[in-house]
């Protein structure tokens, strides 16, 4: 039986974990690799490594950040945020990450996703899409950390980009994100049921209740949380050992 | 000296990375004599069977891990434990090593293809690399395709919606269909006893 899988994101900027409060206020908390490894420690399945170094000069402290914790977590490293290129991915694979996840780029050019799938394989290929629901019902793929509308249908795009070789979908919820009052589960479901790759639910987590809500009441595959671990409100250990109470399994 | 096999296919520095962390010496060659001197061989690899069969075959190392194979101890990792079979079927049939009896094919399991994700392992005869794992602690798998061997080779299997071969061998042989150097403290306790059959 395949275990549901914990996973904690971390904000990486200019190779410093960063964690901002209502996007204003950034603070640099720590180190990456000593972050990861705390994170590991407590029963992560996966990291998640964010980039959002700003400035193009430092684009490559993330690779350097990538290494030094291969060398170190011994367990899945996804990393995401400003991939560009097949080029990116291969930076990114060879120092150490198991999956690279594209947004933005891939949404201005589909064929990434599918070149990436080509030379790397589906399996490290991570569509991340940050949806958001319109006054119509549907849902749109925005970009820019949320801020631009792309006009096209999340549901959609996720199907899309699952034809094109994503092995997996990073789902955020823009409506949810940073509200603590439990994860999307109409946004979940719509999209679970037009992939067949595995979801992983994003944004809304505020309690233990929330993961265990999000695994019975839609086929999510994971769930992320950033600063729920980050202030150290939950364990993910914490998080395991009540979803094993419900009797879902993951690996303890 | 541990060596990591290098034929082309696969991310070689995670698998290096654990055994540095474990203070196991190694080395990632492709040098024959890198794979006759070593006291153990490992044999990674990430994607195809074919491909990597060709790789390996062009590296002209085919002959010589099916004779070194046998006389220490080796471990295949991913594609490269489904390299130690006979016959690969996926895209089209294709000669394994044939350190191993069976066959290579695709997962017939209702559940999503590819399987990828921690999955509990179900024992099923002693093996030297499961010392201080316990029955049911989940490692981590990412394929599409399945080894079929037969029972005297299976070490350990998992449960999804097949039954998956998870740890298999005979002898000086092992492979891994999940990968050890992403298995958190499990995987790096099966490396580490590897490494103690090489010294």
């Amino acid at each position: 039986m395949l275990a549901k899988r914990i996973i904690p994101c971390l904000d990486v900027r200019d190779g410093k974990v960063v964690k901002g409060i209502n996007f204003v206020g950034i603070q640099e908390v720590g180190d990456p690799v000593e972050c990861a490894r705390a994170y590991m420690e407590q029963g992560a399945d996966e990291i998640v490594f964010l980039d959002i170094t700003a400035t193009s000069d430092n684009r490559d402290t993330i690779v350097d950040v990538v290494r030094e914790t291969a060398k170190q977590v011994f367990v899945p490293l996804t990393v995401g945020g400003g991939i560009r290129s097949v080029a990116d991915f291969s930076k990114l694979l060879r120092a150490g990450a198991d999956k690279v996840s594209v947004n933005s780029s891939a949404l201005k050019n589909p064929q990434l996703i599918a070149e990436a799938a080509d030379k790397f394989g589906s399996q490290c290929v991570v569509a991340a899409i940050d949806a958001k629901r319109m006054a119509d019902g549907t849902w749109h793929a925005f970009v820019a950390g949320g801020r631009t509308d792309t006009g096209v249908d999340a549901v959609e795009w996720a199907a899309k980009a699952c034809a094109l070789g994503a092995g997996e979908i990073l789902l955020t919820s823009m409506d949810a994100d940073g509200t603590k009052q439990g994860f999307d589960l109409d946004l979940l479901n719509a999209v679970i049921s037009r992939v067949s790759v595995p979801v992983i639910a994003s944004g809304g987590c505020g309690s233990l209740a929330h993961f265990s809500e999000v695994f019975e009441k839609t086929g999510a595959d994971a769930a992320l949380a950033a600063s729920l671990f980050h202030y150290k409100e939950l364990t993910v250990g914490q998080v395991k050992e009540h979803l094993r109470s419900r009797g879902i399994p993951v690996r303890l | 000296m541990i060596t990591i096999i290098d034929y082309g296919a696969g991310n070689l520095f995670s698998v290096q990375n654990a055994l540095n962390y474990l203070g196991l010496e190694n080395r990632v060659s492709r040098d024959p004599a890198d794979i006759r001197s070593a006291s153990g061989l490992i044999l990674p690899g990430v994607g195809a069977f074919p491909d990597a069969m060709r790789m390996l075959n062009a590296a002209g190392l085919t002959a010589l891990i099916r004779e070194e194979a046998r006389r220490k101890p080796f471990l295949g990792i991913c594609l490269g434990m489904q390299l130690l079979f006979e016959t690969g079927y996926e895209f089209e049939e294709t000669a394994g090593l044939g350190l191993l009896p069976g066959t290579v094919e695709k997962i017939e399991t209702p559940f999503k293809i590819p399987h990828m994700g921690w999955n509990s392992l179900e024992f099923r005869r002693p093996c030297p690399l499961l010392e201080g794992v316990s029955e049911g602690e989940s490692v981590y798998f990412v394929h599409s395709f399945q080894a079929r061997t037969e029972p005297d080779c299976l070490y350990a299997v998992c449960d999804y919606g097949a039954e998956i071969p998870a740890l298999v061998g005979k002898g000086t042989v092992f492979g891994a269909q999940f990968h050890p150097e992403k298995s958190g403290e499990t995987g790096l306790t099966i490396l580490r006893n590897f490494g103690r059959l090489t010294t």
